[in-house]
């Protein structure tokens, strides 16, 4: 019978905030950089805005390179990268460009498949009017994009929370660091327990919020 | 106010070159509604593409309104896009943005200040029938309804040119009716030159002052709707014609007509262009003791007047009934044919 005896409700608070912390940071510059890599994807190739087959193939490189990379192996590969950059390899913000890098590319590839979905006919409209390119991408392609890039942001983040629990597996804290530290080692499995379900917990609240956004959005 | 001369454009495919427009030479006025009429793949919409040079031409120059459009590039080509309105097939509206955003749309590419953007889209608004559905998303919309938000948005930046590529051809008969019958109001009112590229000889009857015919990317026939298409020298025009009067099935039944009617004379007027037919008839009827019988007719009205035939038999004394014809010779353009006289 599981009693909950091991549990330290300050131990897991600071767990979960710190998970909280490492997605919805991370969150944010995967929605950056994916954005970029999929306008880039999107704009860079045959027939598209700013044709560009050295960039476009440079850019697939990189996403299709980062994407191949399992995410536990890429904390590895980036340790050198990280430590450079923030000087230590513990803790939730040590994390972080593990997280982006592995997360941006997979972002970037759904930003592309939204963008393509956009009807021709309406860039072709805004083009007759005579709208700059930059116009194009900020008043035509985002906008008419909007519900698939929410959508597929919510899939990122609920990837990006499993990234962030097997992170900390390896030293960078959350609820994964808690549940294989305290719980697993110690054979303590009410922690493994609690965990889950508060993961499965924020998955829900991620999921809820993301189809909530895109279906509000969606105008069509 | 629009030459093109030598248009071209070739698409180089890998395994051949597709000659899209051949050799395009043709002159619009100012303030007309000039048709292209061809059959899916003929050309038109490369053509009017290149008008607004969403396509580049392979050859050949376009001058709208003193501008050589196939030199510019970049911003001064886009200023030149901001004269030449276009609506489409299928509308192309924003989804995401609401009836009044989307008309205001344009007017934020040519930097118009927020006061006046709003001020001109809600007489936008009122010109085009839509008042009461500024907040109204496109999926809220009918199509009718979609096309006006379409048009209201190409005229926003006052364009001297307005270029429809198959505006009506996603609509029911109805909602294409109501959609002309604007493009015509908006043509008289603002004065606007307009190029409607359709496949229904309808649209061409119903508002266009001069026709041309495309077939295999050249035009093979222009001139006035009138009389491209009541003297068609192509088999292409010929066809377009046919699919407004159905003639093959009428020569047929000429014979029996002749044998129903026994007495008078038997005349047939063949009308292109003629305005004044609408009381011709009856004019001859009331000026002259004899009795008009219509046996057959097919009229259809253009732009410039009534295009069609008509049989009909006139009955009476024979002094009079050769008066009567010719008061119809003498007053109406018409061209009048006698199929068979009384004896
Ligand atoms: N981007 C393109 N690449 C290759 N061929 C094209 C392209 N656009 C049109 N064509 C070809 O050019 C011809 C004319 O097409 P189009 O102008 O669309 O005709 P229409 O509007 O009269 O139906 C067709 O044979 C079509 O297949
Ligand atoms: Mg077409």
């Amino acid at each position: 019978m599981i009693d909950f005896s091991n549990l330290d409700t300050d131990k897991l608070w600071e767990a979960t905030y710190e998970t909280f912390y490492m997605t919805l940071i991370s969150l944010t510059g995967t929605f950056v950089f994916g954005l970029l890599l999929g306008l880039l994807l999107y704009l860079t190739a045959k027939d598209g805005l700013w044709e560009n087959k050295p960039i476009n193939i440079i850019t697939a490189t990189f996403v299709n390179v980062f994407r191949a990379i399992p995410f536990i192996i890429l904390i590895l590969l980036l340790f050198p990268f990280t430590y450079f950059l923030l000087g230590t390899m513990r803790g939730p913000n040590a994390a972080l460009p593990a997280l982006i890098i592995g997360a941006a590319p997979f972002y970037g590839r759904l930003v592309e498949i939204a963008l393509k979905e956009i009807d021709k006919g309406v860039i072709e409209a805004a083009q007759a009017m005579g709208a700059k390119t930059t116009t194009i991408i900020f008043r035509v392609l985002l906008p008419e994009s909007m519900p698939a890039l929410v959508s597929s942001l919510t899939v990122t983040a609920i990837a990006l929370i499993g990234y962030t629990a097997m992170a900390g597996a390896i030293g960078a804290g959350g609820l994964g660091s808690y549940a294989y530290y305290a719980g697993f080692q110690r054979r303590a499995f009410d922690i493994v327990l609690i965990c889950s379900i508060i993961i499965v917990l924020i998955v829900f609240i991620f999921q809820f919020i993301g189809d909530y956004l895109s279906k509000k959005l969606d105008k069509r | 106010m629009i030459s093109i001369k030598g248009l071209k454009k070739i698409y180089k495919t890998k395994h051949q070159d597709i000659k899209a427009v051949d050799s395009i030479t043709l002159d619009i006025d100012e303030g007309e509604i000039y048709g292209v009429i061809g059959y899916s793949g003929a050309g038109k919409s490369t053509f009017v593409r290149l008008l607004n040079r969403l396509e580049d031409p392979t050859a050949g120059s376009i001058v709208i309104d003193d501008k050589e459009m196939t030199s510019l590039k970049g911003n001064s080509l886009r200023l030149a896009r901001q004269d030449i309105g276009m609506i489409f097939q299928h509308f192309n509206l924003l989804w995401s943005r609401t009836t009044e955003e989307n008309i205001a749309f344009p007017l934020e590419i040519a930097g118009v200040p927020k006061k006046e953007r709003e001020e001109r889209v809600q007489e936008l608004i009122d010109l085009v029938g839509l008042t009461g559905r500024e907040t109204s998303y496109p999926s809220q919309l009918s199509g009718g309804q979609k096309q006006r938000v379409g048009i209201a948005r190409a005229l926003a930046n006052d364009p001297k040119v307005l270029l429809s590529d198959e505006a009506t051809s996603a609509l029911d008969p109805e909602t294409t009716n109501a959609i002309l019958d604007l493009l015509v109001d908006i043509n008289q009112k603002l004065g606007l030159t307009i190029i409607m590229i359709t496949h229904e000889m309808h649209v061409i009857r119903k508002v266009c002052d001069k026709v041309a015919v495309m077939e295999a990317g050249q035009v093979v026939e222009q001139g006035q709707v009138i009389d491209v298409f009541s003297n068609p020298e192509q088999e292409v025009t010929r066809k377009f014609v046919e699919q407004l009067m159905t003639n093959t099935e009428e020569d047929d039944s000429l014979d029996f007509v002749l044998e129903q009617a026994k007495e008078g004379k038997i005349v047939q007027l063949h009308f292109a262009g003629e305005s004044t037919n609408d009381t011709l008839i009856s004019n001859v009827a009331k000026s002259y003791d004899i009795n008009i019988n219509i046996l057959q007719g097919k009229i259809t009205q253009t732009q410039n007047g009534a295009l069609g035939k008509m049989v009909i038999q006139m009955t009476g004394e024979k002094a009079i009934l050769a008066e009567a014809l010719n008061y119809l010779k003498n007053t109406s353009t018409a061209v009048v044919e006698v199929i068979r006289d009384d004896d």
